[in-house]
């Protein structure tokens, strides 16, 4: 019988990418062109319907511009702010908006041509002028109408794509990664992104199939189209035929039969061979994938990433909508604990528009924007207080790169007990307050940081990327993103070790933990909590179980003495080699 | 009717906050309300349509009024042209 590489080296129709989630998915593709703003110029029956699409486009435009006004709110005085206010204002503009559903009910035209044509009319007379004097107005003209458009689409969206699809994209954001995980997609494949972009970490924790970094398949795929994703090695096969289906089908069902075997091992602790027991704690990104957390047999929540509220809610959330979250969130999980990050904003999780930074990764995000964004940043601490009564609640602060930033931020903690105090709120008087170690400055000065703080957790993605200075979701550096690099790893050596010198605990959040091949390592490297994947889990699970403590622990001692990465590389894979141990791709 | 002719005195010109200033004025009152310039006729009470207009330090506009309040929205926004948008 053919092997994988067998069959990849035969195939003419095979589009490579990475690995991004693993598994093996077989589907009809939907091709989805966000980027390119494609109108549909077809015509309408029902002019009712168009109008009211219309209507509840421009009311989500708006919401969608509040949102980011709050959060940008203190940064963005005067100017900034009235270019904000007259986008909003072109949403409530009487002589546009009458234009446009008188043309909806003469012309019946899509609305999102009616729209595109309309706001056209006034970005031509615009470019008769001279264009630096109107470039800034005609960029912002140009930004209401694609999402007044992208707003009228996405109902579009919603409504064709159907069950058991695969997504080919050229980017996804968390935002489209809910709406189809609605939509029990099968698989996703993008034109961009690495291993640590948001389509691979949400993929692998909705437990899809997805190969990421693939350049052109947006442009070698076409709609209606059968694809297989094989996630294991990054490949996509094109229309496939007769002996790739067969093959592939057997593949899947033999994954589908381990997994099943893989997910008995949910009550078994995740102990070494010499008795050290590993703690496997879960990320988690979507609210929905809860279910996923137990039946992988998570203890508990390290790492639970607010962002997604956001995205989620069109609206910026309460104090009490936060309150509500966290809490069902602590008792969902008790007795166990769920470790709360702090909404880790700017970057590239969440892009401010008309806030361009040139270097976004070295600019306002995580705890900087937190704490330039004092009353956002209270209604998340005064809610996670509130949330806190079980008190299996501990929360994160992201991005942290001074003592000062963790300072004022214990300072507003206290500030927001005090307040709940005097209103007689009942919360956890102790709540155990740590920091994401995943700046450089941070992981330098761990003693010190951990002096400050109950807790520390390695987020080995941004770390990663601030130690090699390499940016994570850029394709024509991803190799040098090395996440066995000996810097990397003598790093994680000295922030393991730090902590544990002030007594506090350490944990990794990073996607390394889930990385089947950097597991020994870590349990090697002292580390006795991992969060990761849920669905990553019963893997990491499997491979624990087999290693001895004190073998894993000699294999981190050599890996530290080496000078590159091949060299740890070669010597994990001869760990792997030695302790019989087979990575899940070369089991099915 | 009312009809006056205006001159733009400020440095950066007709930009995005004075065309949201003029529009939110121009929204309190019942009269219509237009800017025509080179020929172009806006209606001053569409955001877009002031937005779009290209009106530099030193271009001159004709503002029309035309309404039961238009005395007091002329007032209000000549007013406003005349302070250079209160960039001055």
């Amino acid at each position: 019988m053919k092997n994988f590489s067998q069959i990849f080296k035969e195939a003419d129709n095979k589009i490579a990418g990475l690995a991004a989630a693993p598994g093996i998915a077989i589907a009809k593709v939907y091709l989805f062109m966000k980027e390119k703003l494609v109108i549909n110029q077809g015509t309408i029956t029902d002019v009712i319907e168009a109008q009211k699409n219309l209507e509840e486009a421009l009311t989500k435009s708006k919401k969608e511009l509040n949102k980011i006004f709050a959060l940008a709110a203190e940064k963005m005085e005067g100017t900034r702010a009235s270019i904000f206010e007259a986008q909003l204002m072109i949403l409530d503009d009487p002589v546009l908006k009458s234009n446009i559903l008188k043309r909806i009910e003469k012309e019946k035209k899509q609305p999102e041509f009616i729209v595109h044509d309309e706001i056209s009319k006034y970005q031509r007379r615009m470019s008769v002028f001279s264009e630096s004097y109107m470039n800034e107005r005609a960029h912002d003209i140009e930004d209401i109408k694609n999402r007044i458009i992208r707003n009228l689409q996405k109902k579009g969206w919603e409504s064709q794509i159907t069950n058991n699809m695969i997504i080919i994209s050229d980017t996804l954001t968390p935002a489209d990664m809910i709406l189809f995980s609605r939509c029990n997609v099968k698989g996703f494949v993008t034109d961009h992104g690495g291993l640590t972009s948001h389509a691979a970490i949400i993929s692998r924790s909705l437990n899809i199939p997805a190969v990421v970094g693939t350049h052109n398949s947006t442009s070698k795929i076409e709609d209606g189209d059968t694809v297989i994703v094989d996630g294991f090695h990054g490949y996509v096969i094109v229309n496939p035929n007769e002996e790739q289906l067969d093959f592939f089908k057997r593949k899947a069902k033999k994954l589908t039969e381990l997994q099943q075997g893989l997910l008995k091992l949910r009550d078994v602790p995740a102990e070494t061979t010499d008795g050290r027991e590993i703690t496997l704690m879960a990320n988690v990104d979507v609210t929905g994938e809860m279910d996923v957390v137990f039946t992988n047999g998570a203890k508990g929540i390290g790492l639970y990433r607010t962002e997604q509220i956001l995205d989620e809610l069109i609206e910026f959330p309460t104090e009490d909508e936060q309150t509500k979250i966290y809490a069902n969130l602590s008792s969902r999980i008790y007795p166990d604990t769920v470790t709360i990050r702090a909404f880790d904003i700017g970057g590239d999780k969440f892009k401010i528009l008309d806030f361009t930074e040139p270097n976004p990764f070295l600019g306002l995000r995580g705890i900087r924007l937190l704490l330039k964004n004092k009353p956002l940043f209270k209604t998340q601490i005064r809610a996670v207080l509130r949330a806190s009564k079980e008190k299996n609640i501990y929360f994160m602060l992201p991005m942290v790169s001074t003592i000062f930033e963790v300072r004022e931020a214990k300072a507003l903690i206290k500030e927001c007990k005090e307040e709940l105090k005097n209103e007689n709120i009942n919360f956890d008087k102790n709540l155990k307050t740590g920091i994401m170690v995943e700046v450089p400055s941070a992981a330098v000065l761990i003693e010190q940081f951990a002096r400050e703080v109950d807790f520390l957790s390695i987020g080995t993605n941004d770390l990663i990327q601030y130690l090699i200075a390499v940016d994570r979701g850029n394709d024509l550096v991803a190799d040098l993103y090395q996440e066995f690099n000996p810097a990397v790893i003598r790093t994680l050596y000295h922030i393991i070790n730090g902590s544990y010198k002030e007594g506090k605990t350490v944990s990794i959040c990073g996607e390394m933990a889930a990385d089947t091949l950097a597991i020994p390592l870590l349990v090697g490297l002292g580390l006795t909590v991992l969060s990761l994947s849920p669905t990553t889990i019963p893997y990491a699970k499997r491979i624990i179980r087999t290693i001895s403590y004190s073998n894993a622990k000699q294999l981190a001692e050599e890996c530290l003495s080496f000078s590159t990465e091949k060299e740890i590389i070669e010597r994990i894979e001869r760990f792997f080699k030695d302790n019989t141990i087979t990575r899940t791709r070369n089991i099915i | 009717m009312i009809e006056k002719i205006v001159k733009i005195c400020n440095k950066a010109g007709l930009h995005t906050r004075p065309s949201a200033t003029i529009v939110k004025m121009a929204a309190k009152y019942e009269s219509d309300f237009y800017i025509t310039k080179d020929g172009m006729n806006i209606n001053g009470k569409s955001i877009i349509g002031v937005m779009t207009l290209a009106a530099e330090m030193g271009s001159e506009l004709k503002l029309t009024f035309d309404g039961p309040d238009e005395e007091q929205a002329a007032k209000e926004i000549i007013n406003y042209f005349n302070r250079g948008f209160d960039e001055l």
